[in-house]
């Protein structure tokens, strides 16, 4: 018998409830089931799904927080005793979903953008043009123009670059971590918006190869799914070492997730676990990492960048320098707020550094070094909002790179249980009957939408600024204030206090 | 070094070039500047000649501002252990009763000297100038170098176009080359060396307007060794000017469009040569877009020489062209140019992000 007092409890209305079951059925937890004559929940089941009261015919159910009270200790709080009680009764670590969800300060909240008054007149976006165009890739330090007879030519080759209409790309989540459908909702939604999903480490199924032109595809420690075709389909290939949920741990897909379609795609036995080595067996040291980079071009004719993406950590800016002189295209920073499929929750919400100080610490050591054009930085992590991309292009990102929010957009309520491969929305499942509640045409509209949406904001960002082009607010720190941060913190963001 | 906050501000400019290399006396200048007065607000005002040594024409000439008498030891110290200074004098001034809390303005005319070092490592001697003007600004309190260019001088203090002019006896002066600049800035700074025009060599830049996108531009040359010194968002154009026009080479058409390019529609429907540079050039030069709200008169004589008028993508700010004879003109206003030439063969308002240049043959 458990002693864990459950955190939800399931109110269901008997005045409205007319038996219907239909929550029945919408709960895949099971927290729901009918008792004679009324339906009866147990409570410990319930995540807060939101599931049986969205579906709920009569809006008879509503789900709440546990009134119990623990007593209160400010040292040992609910949270601390419920996780000593789960590790007690199971003698296991505590695996979790989505990013992390301890109260660290955001320090996007922390961040002012400028605005334009009388000296500088703001641009309207819905009269003047505007623009969000971006390209991903190593730049030349120079061009070679020559002259003659009054025209002019060009004698520098510029590396393959990757043309984003807006600088928002969708962040890698493997097939297998998420369903068929929230793959080709993706890459729908990236062709509508002109840019790029991310396979993630689990291969690409053929149902998507029509959409390469618009893929980046992964090469992971578990090097799953990684073949001539899937890296020829694609539009840009992505290393991944880290990922800012879990920096230093690799992946593990349990064999019950592993069908038939996801064990062709990744290119194992079905049924088996599939495991992610915590590094590349073959990249012991950066120079081990410049070779990978250099396989991959030479398999694909150097016709695509190549992107490398890692966890922020402590020491991110001089990684990055050796990651922009190992021949990579793009750097990819996960910040620590980034989500994940299954993590350990210790890991999770322990290790790592913000996203925002690590783009600007790495933007500024590129620029030292001046090696700053040989990579384009993206950032990843707890991006949320529109503001938020505008913080960190002016922080010195070139675009950013989102998921959980894509998510959100398609269903997700956040309960953080992915790694049960139970997703009441139909995301992060493999189970049939749950794969069919996510439409993918609905889906890719929603996500277009929330794009669309936020690249309309950016506009009017811009437009406030004075600026009619994206590439004008890229490292633009002097339009950024700090409010609420410490001289140090505002020293390595690059910005000044708010009033200077 | 004092630090002041970054000034915006709204003003007139002016540009003459005379295309054969004759001589304009500065009177033309002055007159085009009085004709904009309702563009000024008495904080500052600016002008450079070009021409203006004919008797030291090979020698950069260093125009330099002091505070007080120590500033100025320190620098002509730093000065001998890194140019041969030729000659040096005090830029003639009259008094004038509305300029007070005069600083001391000198000229130089330097040589750089020989360098003891290997071939490779070896600057050309345009660098070592930029980074005397560099060091000298950024680390001598009290000192600012205004201008650093051969056979030209930039003149400006806290005044009215009008003022300054009488100040620096601009009437004595004759030039191939004019620019002028009246501001309306929207504080009081109180110091010579946020005035127009800005200058690095051969580059002198009179600006109308605000770059919205200062600190991305300002951390760009910054990378190639550049520092913004003078605490005016208009300072960054000369030396972006500098770096792609001088030292990366590039045509002043294609600088031009690094600076303005078109929008990416234009660039999609460019095809061949035409598209391929400028697509190349706006992905290679992203960070030396300028924003915001600009037309700016460029003098140049480096490389080549001439008067260059530009304005941001959608010309937020005005600028007038015209032409007479062998002189081509370049203002704010039309009034402006017309006070100088009662009748210009032709007068024109360019477009938006399209530079006009007009080309000296042969400097005087």
């Amino acid at each position: 018998m458990s002693t864990i007092p459950p955190e939800f409890v399931v109110k269901i209305d008997p005045e409205k409830c007319t038996l219907c079951r239909r929550c029945i059925i919408e709960c895949s937890f099971g927290a729901l089931k009918l008792d004679k004559d009324k339906i009866v929940s147990e409570n410990e089941k319930c995540i807060a799904c939101r599931r049986c009261v969205v579906f709920c015919p009569t809006k008879a159910i509503t789900v709440i927080k546990n009134p119990l009270v623990f007593r209160p200790h400010a040292t040992w709080t609910e949270k601390i005793q419920r996780d000593i009680l789960k590790e007690a009764e199971s003698g296991a670590i505590i695996l979790v979903g989505t990013g992390t969800n301890l109260p660290y300060p955001v320090l996007f909240d922390h961040i002012l953008i400028d605005a334009c008054q009388v000296t500088n007149p703001s641009i309207d976006p819905l009269r003047e043009p505007m623009e969000l165009r971006t390209y991903l890739g190593k730049k030349p330090s120079r061009l070679q123009v020559k002259e003659g007879k009054g025209k002019f030519k060009i004698e520098t080759e510029l590396a393959p670059n990757l043309k984003l209409e807006t600088p928002i790309m969708f962040a890698a989540m493997s097939y297998g971590a998420v369903s068929l459908e929230v793959h080709k909702a993706l890459a729908m939604a990236a062709k509508e918006l002109g840019t790029f999903m991310n396979s993630g480490e689990g291969g690409l199924h053929k149902d998507l190869y029509p959409y390469g032109d618009h893929v980046i595809v992964q090469v992971a420690s578990g090097r799953f799914g990684v073949h001539k075709e899937y890296l020829d389909v694609a539009a840009g290939i992505e290393i991944k070492i880290g990922q800012g949920a879990k920096p230093g741990i690799g992946g593990h897909l349990p064999g019950e997730k592993v069908t038939a379609e996801i064990a062709e795609t990744r290119m194992i036995p079905v049924g088996t676990d599939a495991l992610s080595p915590a590094p590349h067996h073959d990249i012991y040291s950066i120079e081990d990492l410049s070779q990978l980079v250099y396989a991959l071009k030479e398999a694909t004719d150097y016709k695509k960048p190549v992107f490398v993406k890692i966890a922020a950590v402590h020491n991110t800016a001089a990684i990055a320098s050796g990651i922009a002189r190992s021949g990579a295209d793009v750097i990819v920073i996960d910040g620590f707020r980034g989500g994940t499929g299954a993590a350990p929750q210790v890991i999770r919400d322990h290790l790592g550094i913000p996203v925002e100080v690590a783009i600007a610490s790495v933007d500024d050591e590129l620029r030292e070094e001046g090696i700053r054009n040989e990579v384009s930085l993206v950032a990843s992590g707890g991006i949320r909002s529109s503001a938020d991309v505008a913080k960190i292009i002016a922080l010195g990102a070139d675009a950013v790179a989102i998921a959980t929010a894509a998510l959100i957009a398609m269903g997700c309520t956040v309960c953080g249980q992915c790694y049960t491969g139970l997703c009441p929305w139909g995301l992060t499942t493999q189970k049939p009957e749950l794969r069919r509640r996510l439409s993918v045409t609905r889906g890719a509209q929603r996500v277009t939408n929330l794009v669309s949406a936020w690249s309309m904001e950016l506009k009017e960002i811009l437009g406030a600024l004075g600026m009619n082009s994206i590439e004008s607010l890229k490292g633009n720190r002097e339009r950024l204030r700090g409010i609420g941060l410490d001289h140090t913190i505002l020293e390595i963001l690059g910005i000044k206090p708010v009033g200077r | 070094m004092k630090i002041y906050p970054r000034i915006s501000d709204a003003c007139g400019i002016f540009g003459v070039v005379n295309e054969k290399g004759n001589l304009i006396p500065g009177e033309d200048a002055v007159t085009a500047m009085e004709a904009m007065s309702p563009r000024y607000n008495g904080l500052g005002a600016g002008f450079a000649g070009y021409g203006i040594y004919p008797k030291y024409k090979d020698q950069y000439v260093l125009h330099t501002i002091f505070d007080d008498e120590n500033s100025k030891t320190k620098v002509e110290e730093y000065l001998n252990s890194r140019v041969e200074i030729l000659k040096d004098e005090p830029i003639p001034t009259c008094k004038v009763r509305k300029i007070r809390n005069r600083p001391i303005v000198w000229r130089y005319f330097v040589n750089p000297l020989p360098q003891k070092k290997a071939a490779a490592e070896k600057k050309s001697p345009d660098d070592q100038i930029i980074d005397l003007v560099t060091y000298v600004n950024s680390e001598i309190e009290g000192a600012h170098i205004v201008s650093s260019g051969k056979n030209m001088g930039v003149f400006k203090a806290i005044g009215y176009p009008w003022e300054v002019a009488e100040l620096y006896r601009i009437d004595e002066y004759k030039a191939y080359m004019w620019l002028g600049h009246g501001r309306y800035p929207t504080n009081t700074p109180g110091w010579w060396g946020g005035a127009h025009p800005f200058n690095i060599l051969g580059w002198s830049v009179v600006h109308n307007g605000e770059i919205s996108s200062y600190g991305t531009n300002k951390r760009y040359v910054e990378q190639w060794g550049y520092r913004c010194t003078l605490q005016t968002d208009s300072e960054v154009l000369a030396y972006l000017l500098d770096l792609l026009a001088r030292k990366h080479g590039l045509p002043l058409e294609v600088a031009c469009a690094a600076i303005s390019p078109p929008f990416w529609k234009d660039i999609d429907s460019t095809t061949n040569e035409q598209g391929r540079l400028l697509l190349a050039t706006r992905i290679t030069y992203n960070a030396a877009l300028v924003n915001g709200p600009f037309s700016i008169i460029v003098a140049v004589d480096q490389g080549i020489t001439g008067l260059v008028g530009l304005t941001d993508r959608v010309k937020l700010r005005p600028l007038v062209a015209a032409k007479k004879g062998d002189k081509a003109y370049l203002a704010s206003e039309e009034c402006a140019i017309r006070a100088a030439c009662p009748k210009p063969e032709i007068v024109w308002t360019p477009k938006a992000s399209t530079p006009v240049i007009a080309k000296v043959e042969r400097a005087a």
